[in-house]
């Protein structure tokens, strides 16, 4: 033990302390330091001894000797002149282990090094023509290591040669080497690159992750070196060793995000949560610009899709990672699912790497809860998860929680609440509070639960009990005196200054709700003042003097007494807070202005804390990075770039096929027969080739004889040989491919199609690319053209069924998903108050964006329209109207209430909602069956329709017990939106942005009487759901809405001119709700 | 004792090395081309070589023992200094427990990611950003590699193969950047010790680098030696089975998952290729493979289709999925209770078999955390043995095998703290059991074909179903 302290200090110190402690017994002590140094020296001269002697035997133990020392860190350096005689040594045993001692040493001892070099050097020469490729790579491996700058010039020379090496092996340490002749001398970096851009178009799979390594060390920004070596890239990724395939997959995301524009579109139905995800503002301009025309995704940018998705299954955990934050990052988000399964099988691994997936998990599933929602039960914790682990699971759980699993939920935190790892028992508790705050459905169950706490043997559960139940009626102003009586109770019992400082501060904020015990707490505490935390005794004060304003009468002479005990104490905070205080609220000739609005100040509405994940702002870094998992930027992070307006030039990827039309012509014949094939031909068939020799069932027998054949052009030698049947295949998979792809255009561009002309315009663009990127095959280019066309004009409905099963795995709001009602909580919940999920809407809301908030609606009187005529319903009735509140069900739904009335004279039976048939992406929220309705009577429900910000009519059929009733909603365009609360100056922010397309106006002409501002406001709130925006100037009126569905704003102006004219203008990336709210408006603007 | 005292005598950390931190605070102006310039400038100064480091992707490994003592150390790059390692030592004393000392510390020139095995941390440096699973998975492979090499991976053993291990993370790591960690390779580059050669070895003073370097076939089959010989071929496939749950209270199942591997010894000449079907493929649910597993063949036609690395390796670890029941084979009647007054508690466990197919259940062991408050256990086992650790309050009963008519159970007393009040919370029961020639999840192995050599192999299928993390909430 000593010997170790002593080994430390001497690294530590220096130089001067070299010599000292090189033996590695442990019997030294520091006393004996000047009897150590003598035999120390013997020692040494005893090792350069044997290291002179003629025996390898000797030599040998000496260097093993040596290399100990190092590894235990002892100072080794003397013996430097020593052993680099050795290193032309015969013996490769102890020449390898002078290579270990030459790459530690040669930076410190630079002169003696250059002496040695020329031995080195000639050593050198000689593996240079070493038959043996191991040997000419460690060669090359030791020179690149030896830290020497003089050496820069050989250093050169040998990467260069070893780059154009026949063995990959070789040309793999080649690369290797770059970046360890970049870091000794960076003047070098324009040969290198050259170096680099050679070994990119290396075709072999040993070479690939290493020169991807050295690019992203020497150039990562070089980013056109990539282009033409992209395609081969992805198709060897599979069959790249483990590590290369990390580092591949992290250039190609970034370099995707460059070159590809986002496959994310926005109002396709299935980003639910991650709606806000790149949600600043030029963001939003940006989508708003490509929604204009339809998106393709680029063939390679699936390429690398494609091909990633087999790396799922790898053992390297590292792999799976580097694969899932691509598909994350680059993806359309439908496909993005696939990599939860695969990074839940992790957990299974070692605890760094949970810790590390867990993380990342968290990171997702704030954003996309579906996606992890069917594996909830792989998160729970077991008794035997360290700590750290607990908490991201816990942390997961509650990213997960809905309405649907969280009683299962409750129900498991009740068993981890009582652990006995106190601080996971803590973190539980605050979950508890963020799943109250979440799910609204269970606050009530959350908040009785936690004052069972209350009554908690463990303090430390108690106290955090009582901080997030603060939290928690802070939140939720209602009347809550019960708790806080309770709570007042405890105050005698619970030590933890929090816990206690809590209940003060919750009693002074409602002392007016509990006024009786409010100044007895306040004698209580007086009591207690001098030894109570200084936390507690801040909250003394603040309680004294909320209750002096309140409730003088009672309070005065108990405030007087704290106030005055708080001005001698010790903490100066505490006596300031007194004097600050007593100036306040004590009336004296000296007060200012201010202790007039004292109550003001002291009982103003304090905003309520927000409970939220601290995984939130993780998202900004590329997942799966160090910088990630410390949430601060890390030395040399690379910031992943937002997806381009508009893609670079595709065919930049292009390969020339001729050049290797040499190389391939056994395999050319395929080639020829197949018209079908596509433009990446080469990467194609580089993948198909590594493809059949994995797929070897009827030529497993002569590939294996071959194998061992082979050298290092293998892999070519493999090309020719057997590609055949199988590269057709999946030549006819690229062409199936492509015709997908046709159709995939022309999805977008029916459902763009009301804005026909940026459309037609694109979706030439579109073909355009695939044109210039498919080289030689014009015959099957015009094919899939043609066809992408037809499909357009003929098959509208189809194209929108084939998109409903996808939108359905994905989805939050699946149906089956919401069932409060039904499902079993632990205590029952009270009926809920849509008003108060609005409040809580509004919350949530305001914490992703400053600008919007959902404001209440202006009244109107509702209109009702007709659902369900009696005559057609059998004597049943039924009309709707729009409340124009937040629907309850989900954030993205249009709240719809439906009056049914029973017109006949008996008793209608299980009214229900049957069959929907829905537009794609849309979703509706049934009512619960009702199950009778007595003759006469009516009865009022809500449904929920999540209309995708169309105006798209939803078919559903109303079914009695007997019948079925086809009844159609089409809303207002008016009633898609929800009013939103913003600032004048906001307003113009806002509208600045959306500016040029997303703009549309008219004139209106009308009676001066109506421009009234009153007869506006009734006018324009009458025909859509939208908020008043207070306004500077007299002639201008502004209203401001955002759609439910997407959330993107709608703002309306209207601006009265000269003349009885107006001028009505809507800024609003949702252009097309915006063009038809025009055109209600106008009319209804102008009449009189 | 050792820690404390050197730290002592450091003048923190910056002290002798106010030249590397500055090399620390200027390397991030390397990376980009707009640094470049910058770089280029301080060329002309006197410690132009230290300022012009870039990132690798491990500098240094340190290896820690439990009692805070740094007892090997690897550097691929310039040196950093072992006191870099106090910022981990800190995190350690906050954590408490060695399980939770943080993955990931960052310190400030430095990051430290670590890995904990067998009693040691493997501590790697690191200077910019990568991926941090890179690292933890590479030195998880490294722990492996040792493993394989030595049989155990300890300290000791280490510190006696000290030159096998220097020259292994030598091979392993170039420039920070895994090269070769297939142990295959490795074990081609640098021979494994055996009792055999290390008693040569002392004779005639050589080392375990192979005396005749590969001529080697990297780039074929990256996985594989060439040049295989054995006079007996033989392939074993073991089929293991984990089943993680956790059960309720009341006895009912709250989550049950089937993890599955398929190790795999193969000892067979030349290079054969061998397919493997499996009669219920559509079982597997998730799967991760052995590089040499052709994942094509896989999807199309579910069959593990592979050039097998010679010796013992994972071919496939498995996950069964979750919309099968899991047949739970053991169930746990507990009877454990604390009273308020009494400083005596009742302690009483049962085990016995459920849905075992008619296997026994072997190798049962029970171990439980018993909260603070109990002293020590008084307790009467109808079989095995039982130990009670009053410091840490771990329990732990070696059941054995449980025989269906006589239930094995474990009952007695707590003796509780006096005046202390009751645990909130009853201990959980970890359960440890073995049920041999069972696969729960009831995969089946079709059949193992071979091609490419002539002669028949000898083949063998062995199946195994295992507790995982086997939990009972009481």
């Amino acid at each position: 033990m000593s010997s170790n302290s002593f080994a430390y200090n001497e690294q530590s110190g220096g130089g001067e302390a070299t010599e000292l402690g090189q033996e590695a017994t442990s019997t030294i002590s520091p006393s004996g330091a000047f009897g150590l140094f003598s035999s120390d020296m013997k020692k040494n001269e005893d090792l350069k001894q044997m290291l002179e002697s003629n025996k390898d035997s000797a030599k040998l133990d000496a260097m093993k000797r040596i290399v100990g020392m190092i590894a235990k860190g002892k100072n080794a350096s003397e013996l430097f002149p020593a052993v680099v005689k050795n290193v032309a040594s015969k013996n490769i045993e102890i020449k390898k282990l002078v290579y270990v001692y030459l790459v530690r040493y040669a930076e410190e001892q630079q002169d003696l090094a250059l002496l040695s070099i020329s031995t080195f050097q000639r050593a050198l020469k000689v593996n240079g023509r070493d038959p043996n490729q191991l040997i000419r790579a460690s060669a090359l491996r030791v020179l690149s290591s030896i830290r020497v700058p003089i050496i820069v010039p050989i250093m050169m020379l040998a990467i260069k040669e070893a780059s154009a090496d026949l063995s990959p092996y070789v040309r793999k340490n080649a690369a290797h080497a770059i970046q360890k002749l970049y870091s000794l001398d960076p003047e070098q970096k324009e040969m290198l690159i050259e170096i680099i851009e050679k070994l990119l178009k290396d075709k072999s799979t040993l070479v690939a992750g290493s020169v991807v390594m050295a690019f992203e060390e020497v150039c990562p920004d070089r980013i056109d070196l990539i282009h033409k070596n992209y395609r081969k890239l992805c198709n060897l990724l599979v069959d790249v060793e483990e590590w290369g395939q990390v580092v591949i997959i992290h250039m190609l995301t970034r370099y995707a995000r460059t070159q590809f524009v986002s496959p994310w579109k926005e109002g396709d139905g299935l980003e639910d949560n991650e709606k806000d995800f790149y949600d600043s503002d030029e963001e939003q301009k940006e989508k708003a610009d490509k929604r204009k025309r339809p998106y393709t995704m680029d063939p390679d940018h699936r390429l690398l899709i494609r091909n990633t998705k087999p790396l799922l299954q790898s053992r390297n955990a590292a792999v799976v990672m580097a694969v899932a934050q691509l598909y994350w990052h680059i993806a359309p988000k439908s496909e993005a699912g696939i990599i939860s399964k695969s990074l839940v099988r992790l957990l299974r691994s070692n605890r760094e790497v949970q810790y590390i997936v867990l993380q990342n998990i968290a990171t997702m599933s704030i954003q996309r809860k579906g996606m992890f929602e069917p594996y909830l039960k792989s998160f729970y914790v077991r008794s035997t998860d360290p700590t750290m682990i607990k908490i991201l699971k816990l942390e997961i759980l509650t990213n997960l929680a809905n309405e649907a699993n969280i009683s299962t939920l409750l129900r498991e935190f009740q068993t981890y609440v009582k652990s006995q790892d106190k601080q996971f028992a803590a973190a539980t508790i605050q979950t508890i509070g963020r799943c109250a705050t979440s799910i609204t459905e269970v606050s009530d169950t959350c908040l009785n639960g936690l004052v069972c706490l209350l009554s908690n043997r463990d303090e430390i559960v108690v106290a955090e009990s009582v901080v997030v139940i603060k939290k928690l009626l802070q939140m939720q102003p209602i009347q809550h005196g019960e708790i806080i009586k309770h709570m007042a109770k405890l105050l005698d019992s619970i030590t933890v200054p929090v816990a206690r400082a809590s209940i003060l501060w919750l009693i002074g904020e409602n002392c007016e709700r509990v006024p009786k015990i409010a100044p007895d707490v306040l004698r209580k505490t007086a009591k207690s003042f001098t030894s109570e935390d200084d936390l507690v005794k801040l909250q003394i004060l603040n309680l004294g003097a909320k209750l002096y304003l309140t409730n003088s009468k009672q309070t005065k002479l108990l405030t007087q007494y704290i106030l005055n005990l708080g001005k001698y104490d010790q903490n100066y905070d505490i006596r300031d807070r007194t004097r600050f205080i007593r100036q306040l609220i004590v009336p004296n000739e000296k007060s200012g202005a201010l202790s007039k609005y004292a109550k003001k100040i002291f009982l103003a509405q304090k905003p309520a804390p927000l409970l939220e994940s601290p995984f939130k702002d993780r998202d900004h870094f590329q997942l799966g990075t160090l910088s990630h998992t410390l949430n601060t930027k890390a030395t040399g992070y690379l910031e992943l770039s937002n997806w381009p307006e508009v893609a670079p030039d595709p065919s930049v990827r292009n390969v020339e096929v001729i050049e290797l039309a040499k190389e391939w012509t056994p395999a050319g014949k395929a080639k020829k027969e197949n018209p079908d094939e596509k433009f990446y031909s080469e990467s194609e068939e580089e993948e198909d080739s590594s493809e059949s020799s994995s797929d070897s069932e009827s030529a497993s027998g002569s590939e294996s004889g071959e194998d061992e054949e082979e050298d290092h052009s293998g892999d070519s030698g493999e090309d020719s040989g057997e590609s055949g049947s199988e590269s057709e295949a999946g030549k006819g998979r690229a062409a199936k491919h492509a015709k997908a792809r046709g159709k995939g255009d022309s999805k977008d561009v029916d459902k763009e199609k009301e804005n026909s002309k940026s459309s037609e315009s694109s979706s030439g663009e579109s073909s355009s690319i695939e044109e210039s990127s498919s080289d030689s095959e014009s015959e099957s280019e015009s094919e899939s053209e043609s066809e992408s066309r037809t499909i357009t004009k003929a098959k509208e409905k189809k194209t929108k069924q084939d998109r409903n099963p996808l939108t359905k795995d994905v989805s939050l709001l699946d149906l089956d998903d919401f069932n409060p009602v039904s499902s079993p909580v632990v205590l029952p919940t009270p009926a809920l108050s849509p008003s108060l999920i609005a409040d809580l809407e509004g919350l949530n809301l305001s914490a992703t964006s400053s600008v919007i908030s959902v404001s209440t609606p202006v009244f109107v009187p509702g209109k009702t329209h007709v659902l369900l005529h009696r005559m057609s319903g059998k004597g049943l009735a039924a009309h709707y109207f729009f409340p124009r509140q937040p629907c309850i069900f989900g954030d993205k739904m249009v709240s719809v209430q439906i009056t049914l009335n029973n017109t006949t004279d008996q008793k209608i039976e299980n009214i229900h909602v049957g069959g929907k048939k829905l537009p794609m992406g849309m979703q509706m929220h049934v009512f619960n069956p009702i199950e009778s309705l007595e003759p006469a009577g009516s009865i009022t429900v809500s449904v929920g329709i999540d209309f995708c910000d169309s105006t798209q009519t939803a078919s559903f059929q109303l079914c009695t017990k007997d019948d079925c009733f086809s009844v159609n909603i089409q809303p207002p365009v008016g009633e898609l939106l929800l009013p939103v609360a913003m600032s004048e100056k906001d307003f113009k922010k806002e509208q600045g942005m959306l500016s040029g397309m997303n703009e549309t106006s008219t004139t209106i002409i009308a009676a001066p009487q109506n421009f009234a501002s009153s007869v506006i406001l009734q006018k324009v709130v009458n025909v859509a759901n939208v908020g008043v925006v207070p306004s500077g100037q007299d002639n201008v009126h502004r209203f401001a809405a955002k759609t439910v569905h997407s959330g993107s704003l709608m703002l309306v102006t209207v601006e009265l001119k000269e003349g009885s004219t107006a001028q009505l203008i809507i800024n609003t990336e949702k252009t097309v709700i915006g063009s038809v709210l025009l055109r209600e408006l106008k009319p209804v603007l102008s009449q009189g | 004792m050792s820690r404390g005292e050197a730290r002592g005598r450091v003048p923190g950390w910056g002290g002798g090395h106010s030249g590397r931190r500055g090399r620390g605070r200027r390397r991030p102006c390397c990376h980009g081309d707009a640094g470049l310039s910058i770089c280029r400038g301080f060329q002309t100064e006197k410690d132009s070589l230290h300022s012009l480091t870039v990132s690798t992707m491990i500098h240094s490994l340190f290896l820690i023992n439990s009692s805070g003592d740094i007892f090997l150390e690897k550097h691929w790059k310039s040196v950093v200094s072992r006191s870099v390692c106090d910022y981990f030592f800190e995190a350690q004393e906050r954590a408490t427990e060695a399980e939770n000392v943080p993955p990931v510390i960052p310190t400030p020139h430095h990051y430290l990611l670590s890995v904990y095995r067998h009693k040691i941390f493997f501590v790697a440096v690191i200077q910019t950003e990568v991926p941090p699973l890179f690292v933890i998975e590479f030195l998880h492979r490294v722990v492996d590699t040792f493993q394989d090499y030595f049989g155990v991976c300890s300290e000791p053993v280490i510190k006696d193969n000290v030159v096998v291990v220097y020259e292994v993370l030598e091979e392993m790591l170039d420039n920070g950047f895994p090269l070769a960690t297939e142990s295959n390779i490795l074990k081609e580059l640098i021979k494994p010790p055996t009792i055999l050669r290390t008693v040569v070895n002392t004779i005639t003073g050589s080392t375990n680098v192979g005396d005749q370097l590969p001529t080697g076939q990297l780039s074929v089959v990256p996985w594989r030696r060439t040049g295989v010989k054995y006079t007996n071929n033989e392939a074993y496939f073991d089929v293991i089975e984990e089943i993680d749950a956790i059960i309720d209270k009341s006895g009912s199942t709250i989550t049950a998952e089937i993890q599955g591997v398929i190790d795999a010894c193969v000892k067979l000449t030349g290079m054969p290729d061998l397919t493997l079907s499996f009669m219920n493929p559509r079982l597997l649910d998730d799967v991760s493979f052995h590089p040499c597993v052709r994942f094509k063949r896989w999807e199309s036609e579910r069959i593990l289709s592979f050039i097998p690395p010679d010796g013992n390796f994972r071919l496939l670890s498995y996950h069964v999925s979750a919309q099968n029941l899991v047949a739970i084979p053991v169930y746990v009647k507990h009877n454990i209770s604390f009273r308020d007054s009494s400083s005596l508690g009742r302690f009483e466990i049962t085990v016995g078999p459920k849905q075992t197919m008619g296997k026994t259940i072997e190798g049962v062991t029970v171990t439980s955390q018993l909260p603070r408050g109990v002293l020590n256990m008084s307790l009467v086992p109808s079989q095995g043995a039982h130990t009670f650790d009053p410091v840490t309050k771990m329990l732990s009963w070696d059941v054995g095998k449980i025989n269906p008519q006589k239930l094995p159970s474990l009952k007695g007393t707590m003796s509780l703290q006096a005046g202390a009040s009751k645990p909130d919370e009853n201990p959980t029961i970890n359960l440890q059991f073995k049920i041999q020639q069972l696969a729960i999840s009831g995969l089946k192995v079709n059949r193992l074909d071979m091609y490419g050599e002539k002669y028949k192999p000898f083949k063998g299928i062995k199946y195994m179903t295992k507790a995982g993390k086997f939990q009972v909430r009481t």
